[in-house]
């Protein structure tokens, strides 16, 4: 009996073999398919255990964590949420992430490998990382006056430093609380139908993710284009510009809003911004120029990310004359974002080069070791130092005695541009509003503020005395911000 | 009865020369072991859901040493040549499954499982303690076969007179508690078998026709021991207690095979098992589920239905991997319903990983290992197959859960000895262990010159 004994013995050990072998199957073959199984909700209840990093502005987070207790644990909460919503974008258990939210999850969450003390350590041990901070190029003060220059007005505000492509200032309006979509309760639901179904689009970033006609601030890149071309070779010469003009090809004649703009000087006709001369002047650089030109400002480009991707915007290098006549005053194809625009002020204001924007200046752990930093950005040469020089003068004359005089801040120098876009099926829409600017405090070695301005439904005047109406008083209260900020 | 004499009791070992070390140290020490463990595993998990040590952890971590200590002392009182791991593994294992049981508590705040296991717990043990020192002879045992199978058949027959719980007609529900009476008619059943078979077991194997060159036995002889085991699977096919029925065919063949050591019948009676399982698994609903959800575990999910019992299950053995989470770190709970009795293993195997795993699984084998030596050391037919049938019964069970619950076999609902919530199963784990206990005991004493006294 007992050999029988010993045969049972051993097929207990075959079943023994057998559970350790599926065990390991199980644990360690097929973990991972498991774990990323999407029915597999443990990978989501490890994202909510615990909080999430904040995202800092000036130092102090707009973000916060609240404990519900419930089984998805924390829950996002926002300061002045509406204010920081086109930068912070949402977190939430049932739509996902947006923009930062998005594009700094890994940190913001945790899973980040860079936040573990050591590489590889937390596979071995299995730990989570508590979510790590992001630290903003924003400047409060400037971001509070974007948002609350446009006042509730549809529109957006997009501000850089020049000379290092910081982002000042990134405003949208009309906006939203993104803490509306935090969580999973049936209220987040309700929220994002609102959302989505408001014809006002309040979670579309205006500031990266829209384009418009920018109108006459256009001409500051055919003036670019022009100049560094050789078409210009004085800035007070005059042009031989007929008033009105006819595009090439066409019968179709362009005229001015004001009066006297025939044959003016390119300084003059930058001044009370003259459709006519532009026009010419795009035609006379010719498409290829013109093309590299805004190119070089960043046209054309859909792989910027800041970190989070803006929209491209375009100049489009297939036009024939008539139509190269009217992009190069804005219009026809022409279409950039309110970033675009405030990167070609930043190139005039930081003597030709334009520094790639960024919005992340480093990311950290939650008790403050940095993670990483900005790094260094691309630099790109978008025009001869002498023509920024030139426009730089140009946009000042604007300011004190043109289109833009209410950006002129007391003791600064300021340049801007303004302009008005028409839009709509036979232009029949509201223009929009555009005002492009840089300041320099009395104190400051260089500018240290640049601006694009849009404002969606201003006003029914037409013409460019809208820009300067409605959007330079936007500009010049995010410019007096950040000079009279000290950080 | 001569084959299996000279193989197991050498004439010089019966010479009471040298003393057998008794091994009572270790016993304690291995049980102090067991309890620190079980204390540490609590305040682990305490620390890891709340921040805090629980505050019942010395009174716990007392009531479970004291109850240990107890045992022991029986053990010591009346058993005193016993296997000194059988013990131990079981404080262990009863252990290991209050603190699994109390972590899922802390879970569902409805419901207190892990208070109601320790009072099994104790009447478990109480039990232990009452067969140690009641039960001088295992031998004793053989006389009250009959008594035992007829208690047997009423046990499982008796929950046919209950309303069904999940599908399953296994319960009584008596004053709150409910008892599973299958659970105890494996011990029945199991000593009935080797009493049976220990009695019969020549005429099982050599007289008869042979036929094809197999061996068969006499009606008269085989009639009463496959008539037993019919009724006792067919009831719980019928009170669709799939993994007890599973248990008493496997523990049915392992017991004749260990008693004629005839392999042709085995075969026949495996084949025919073989039919019978695929017919039911394709005709009877409640397993031809079991069976789908086995060979698509994941069918739900594609679905649109979200993962099913297994599915969670085999996604709680995957985020443990290798080391586990820790206890009270896991999602377990997931699982849902039955997570603190059929599904506690997945629990295991998430917080304390594959390592873990092998461990409890380790533990069960070695229960089952030296349930076998005392089988093997015996000179008695009855206790030698006594031993092997609770030993067997222990592996099978063991594997049959494991294999359902880690997707190596159709899901059957049954309970993992000591880790899972029940009281009738715990009771009858520590009845189990004391029986071995006991035949351990004879095993080695007559070793040592002394008979039973």
């Amino acid at each position: 009996m007992a050999r029988y004994i010993r045969h049972a013995a051993c097929f207990c050990t075959l079943l023994l073999v057998a559970l350790l072998v599926n065990a390991t199957r199980v644990q360690v073959v097929q973990a991972r398919a498991h774990g990323e199984n999407p029915a597999n909700r443990r990978e989501t209840i490890a994202r909510y255990s615990r909080e999430r990093g904040d995202i800092l502005v000036g130092g102090r987070p707009v973000t916060g964590s609240r404990d519900t207790g419930e089984q998805l644990r924390y829950e996002r909460t926002y300061t002045d949420g509406p204010l920081y919503a086109p930068v912070t974008g949402f977190a939430s258990q049932e739509y996902g992430t947006s923009f930062l939210e998005h594009t700094e999850d890994s940190v913001l969450s945790g899973s980040d490998p860079l936040l573990a003390p050591f590489p590889l350590w937390n596979d071995f041990t299995r730990r989570r990382n508590p979510g790590g901070n992001v630290v903003t190029t924003l400047n409060r003060a400037a971001q509070k006056a974007a948002f609350h220059g446009l006042g509730g007005r549809k529109g957006a505000v997009a501000a850089v430093e020049p000379a290092t492509g910081r982002v000042l200032a990134l405003a949208s309006s009309p906006s939203y609380d993104p803490a509306a979509l935090s969580g999973n309760d049936p209220r987040v639901g309700r929220a994002w139908a609102r959302l989505n179904e408001d014809a006002d689009r309040p979670m579309l970033n205006r500031a990266v993710r829209q384009t418009y006609p920018p109108g006459s601030t256009f001409k500051v890149v055919t003036a670019a284009a022009a100049l560094d071309a050789g078409v210009i070779k004085d800035v007070d010469a005059p042009t031989d510009s007929p008033e009105p003009y006819t595009l090439p090809g066409t019968t179709t004649s362009l005229t001015n809003e004001s009066e006297g703009c025939e044959d003016l000087s390119l300084r003059e006709a930058f001044r009370w911004s003259c459709n006519t001369v532009f026009a010419k002047l795009g035609v006379k650089v010719g498409v290829g120029d013109m093309t590299a030109t805004a190119h070089a400002f960043g046209f054309n480009d859909n792989s910027l990310r800041i970190p989070f991707s803006v929209a491209r915007s375009t100049f489009d290098p297939t036009v024939d004359k008539a139509q190269l006549a009217l992009s190069s005053i804005g219009q026809y194809n022409t279409r950039a974002t309110p970033l675009q625009m405030a990167m070609v002020s930043a190139a005039v204001a930081n003597g030709g080069q334009i520094r790639t924007p960024y919005l992340v200046e480093r990311t950290t752990t939650d008790d403050g070791d940095t993670v990483a930093t900005a790094g260094s950005r691309p630099v790109r040469q978008a025009m001869y130092p002498a023509t920024a020089a030139r426009l730089k003068e140009l946009m000042a004359q604007v300011v004190t005695e043109g289109t833009g005089t209410n950006a002129a801040i007391p003791g600064a120098v300021v340049g801007g541009k303004t302009g008005t876009a028409q839009h709509g099926i036979g232009n029949s829409g509201i223009p929009y509003a555009w005002f492009v600017s840089w300041a320099q405090g009395e104190r400051d070695m260089e500018p240290k503020v640049a601006v694009a301005v849009v404002v969606e439904d201003a006003s029914a005047v037409r013409g460019d005395i809208t820009g300067g109406g409605v959007a330079a008083p936007i500009a010049r209260g995010v410019m007096e911000a950040v000079l009279n900020s000290r950080y | 009865m001569t084959k299996a004499g000279t193989t197991v009791a050498p004439a010089e070992t019966s010479a009471p020369s040298v003393r057998l070390p008794r091994r009572r140290g270790i016993e304690l020490a291995l049980i102090v072991l067991a309890v620190l463990l079980s204390v540490y595993g609590y305040c682990a998990v305490g620390l890891a859901k709340n921040g805090s040590v629980p505050p019942g952890a010395a009174g716990y971590g007392a009531g479970l040493c004291v109850l240990a200590l107890i045992a022991h002392g029986a053990v010591r009182l009346r058993a005193s040549y016993a296997d000194p791991l059988l013990l131990p593994i079981g404080v262990l294992l009863n252990g290991l499954g209050l603190v699994l049981i109390y972590r899922l508590d802390l879970e569902t705040p409805g419901d207190r499982a892990a208070p109601t296991q320790l009072v099994w717990s104790t009447v478990g043990v109480t039990l232990f303690i009452v067969v140690v020192l009641m039960l001088r002879d295992h031998r004793v045992l053989q006389r009250y076969a009959y008594v035992c199978v007829a208690a047997a058949l009423a046990l499982l027959t008796l929950p046919i007179l209950f309303p069904s719980v999940n599908g399953a007609r296994i319960w009584i529900r008596i004053a709150g508690f409910s008892i599973q009476p299958g659970e105890f008619a494996k011990v029945l059943l199991a000593v009935f078998f080797a009493a049976y078979l220990a009695t019969n077991r020549n005429a099982l194997a050599f007289t008869g026709r042979r036929l094809w060159g197999l061996q068969l036995p006499t009606g008269r002889v085989l009639g009463p021991l496959l008539t037993i085991w019919l009724i006792s699977v067919g009831v719980l096919v019928l009170e669709r207690d799939l993994g007890t029925s599973l248990l008493f065919f496997g523990l049915f063949v392992v017991l004749l095979y260990v008693a004629t050591g005839l392999t042709g019948w085995i075969a026949l009676g495996l084949l025919l098992a073989a039919v019978g399982a695929f017919a039911v698994g394709r005709l009877e609903p409640h397993v031809h589920i079991r069976v789908e959800d086995w060979l698509h575990p994941f069918a739900s999910i594609e679905a649109g239905q979200g993962p099913n019992q297994l599915a969670q299950s085999l996604f709680a053995f995957a985020a443990g991997g290798v080391l586990g989470t820790g206890l009270g770190l896991g999602h377990s709970i997931l699982i849902g319903f039955a997570a603190k009795s059929d599904f506690i293993l997945a629990t295991a195997g998430e917080e304390l990983g594959l390592a873990g795993l092998a461990a409890i699984f380790l533990l069960y084998a070695l229960l089952v290992e030296r349930g076998y030596r005392a089988g093997l050391a015996l000179r008695d037919p009855f206790g030698r197959l006594l031993a092997t049938g609770l030993a067997s019964i222990v592996a099978l069970q063991v594997f049959v859960i494991a294999g359902g619950v880690g997707g190596l076999i159709p899901l059957t609902g049954m309970a993992m000895p000591f880790l899972a919530q029940g009281g009738s199963s715990v009771v009858t784990n520590w009845a189990i262990v004391a029986l071995l206990i006991r035949v351990s005991d004879s095993a080695r004493r007559q070793y040592d010159g002394k008979e039973n006294p």
